[in-house]
């Protein structure tokens, strides 16, 4: 029952963003402000997963050089940036840690 | 003769080259929820209910930690912001369309609907049709999503965890996440974000994501203060933000 109210809560609010600027354009305008800053939603919102996924893989933070998700994911950020190819960059990032799973 | 069938068939052609990039993601949005542990049906149903990829993938994952709900919602409000500079960019053009049509393309206002749409609006061509194209571009991506969220429900259950496959969601959002940076406000923001939700992963509630990416956000309006984008970026600002390399419904 929760799990159903959590998802059309989640609906609703991504609907709401989606509709109400169609919808009530005539009378408001987004100020600069507010559209300059939507604009680092994405790259915030993104790091803000990724950072903790590779450093703090199993609950704790780990630098070492046993931590194979932060080898193969910084190898995989190297692809994404030269290459700027999502598919690539997943398929590089899985066979290095499949790769240094094995041999680590 | 542009006729609305005409436009309709040109959207989904657009669409075509994004599709290949979207399956995968499906997949891996059904895959992750099974590992959150959501029931099938949530799963397959949540993409049409939802029909926004990486807020979808988030969810699933703060649902399998146990996340209260007020949070997997408000973190889904945050990831999906972006969404409203979209909805303001093409809202002039739906302007003469009946409110059953803005609700409409309303829902199927993607990452990816909007990256092929907008240009089509903004070229030369005179046509009287070009809500038909949009909807071609939006059904074609909503369709492929939800076969795709299907696949990856009936693949994951074959798949052992000892392959890792969650790792292909934070693969995916490097994907993404590197090729969209491209100034100096950009990266900031991200680094400020990346280094607070490392510190805040132990915060109560699942909060840290929340918090790191206002952080980020306010970060990067700080540096574009100090050093201004160059004016040609900020005449883009102005126009329409171009989707800058996402490539989640």
């Amino acid at each position: 029952m929760t799990l159903w109210l959590i998802i059309l809560g989640m609906g609703l609010v991504t609907f709401a963003l989606r509709l109400l600027p169609i919808l009530l354009l005539e009378r408001v305008e987004i100020p600069w402000r507010v559209r300059q800053a939507l604009r680092f939603v994405p790259p915030a919102v993104l790091s803000a997963i990724i950072f903790p996924e590779l450093l703090w893989p199993h609950g704790a933070l780990d630098l070492s050089l046993g931590n194979v998700r932060l080898l193969a994911g910084l190898l995989a950020a190297l692809v994404a940036w030269r290459t700027r190819n999502v598919l690539l960059t997943i398929a590089v990032g899985m066979g290095a840690l499949w790769i240094l799973q094995a041999i680590l | 003769m542009v006729t609305g069938r005409s436009e309709f068939l040109a959207g989904v052609r657009a669409e075509l080259p994004i599709l290949l990039g979207v399956v995968p993601f499906g997949l891996i949005f059904g895959i992750t929820a099974l590992g959150a542990r959501i029931p099938p049906i949530a799963a397959f149903l949540m993409s049409s209910i939802v029909f926004a990829g990486s807020s979808q993938l988030i969810g699933a994952r703060l649902i399998g930690g146990s996340a209260p709900g007020m949070i997997v919602v408000l973190t889904t409000f945050v990831v999906n912001l972006r969404h409203m500079l979209y909805s303001t960019s093409v809202a002039p053009y739906l302007k003469p369309l009946r409110p059953a049509w803005k609700w409409l393309l309303a829902y199927l206002l993607t990452d990816e609907a909007y990256a092929v749409t907008i240009p089509h609006y903004h070229g030369a061509t005179e046509s009287p049709h070009k809500h038909w194209y949009f909807l071609g571009a939006g059904l074609a991506l909503w369709s492929t999503w939800q076969a795709s969220t299907a696949a990856g429900l009936v693949l994951g259950r074959q798949l052992p965890v000892s392959w890792s496959l969650d790792f292909t969601v934070g693969l995916t959002f490097i994907g993404i996440v590197f090729p969209a940076l491209r100034d100096r406000a950009g990266v900031a923001a991200a680094l400020a974000a990346g280094g607070v939700a490392v510190v805040a992963a132990g915060l109560p509630l699942k909060l840290g994501l929340i918090v790191a990416a206002l952080v980020g956000i306010v970060v990067g309006m700080m540096v574009e203060a100090l050093y201004p984008a160059p004016t040609r970026r900020v005449a883009e600002l102005h126009q329409h933000v171009t989707p800058s390399g996402e490539e989640t419904p």
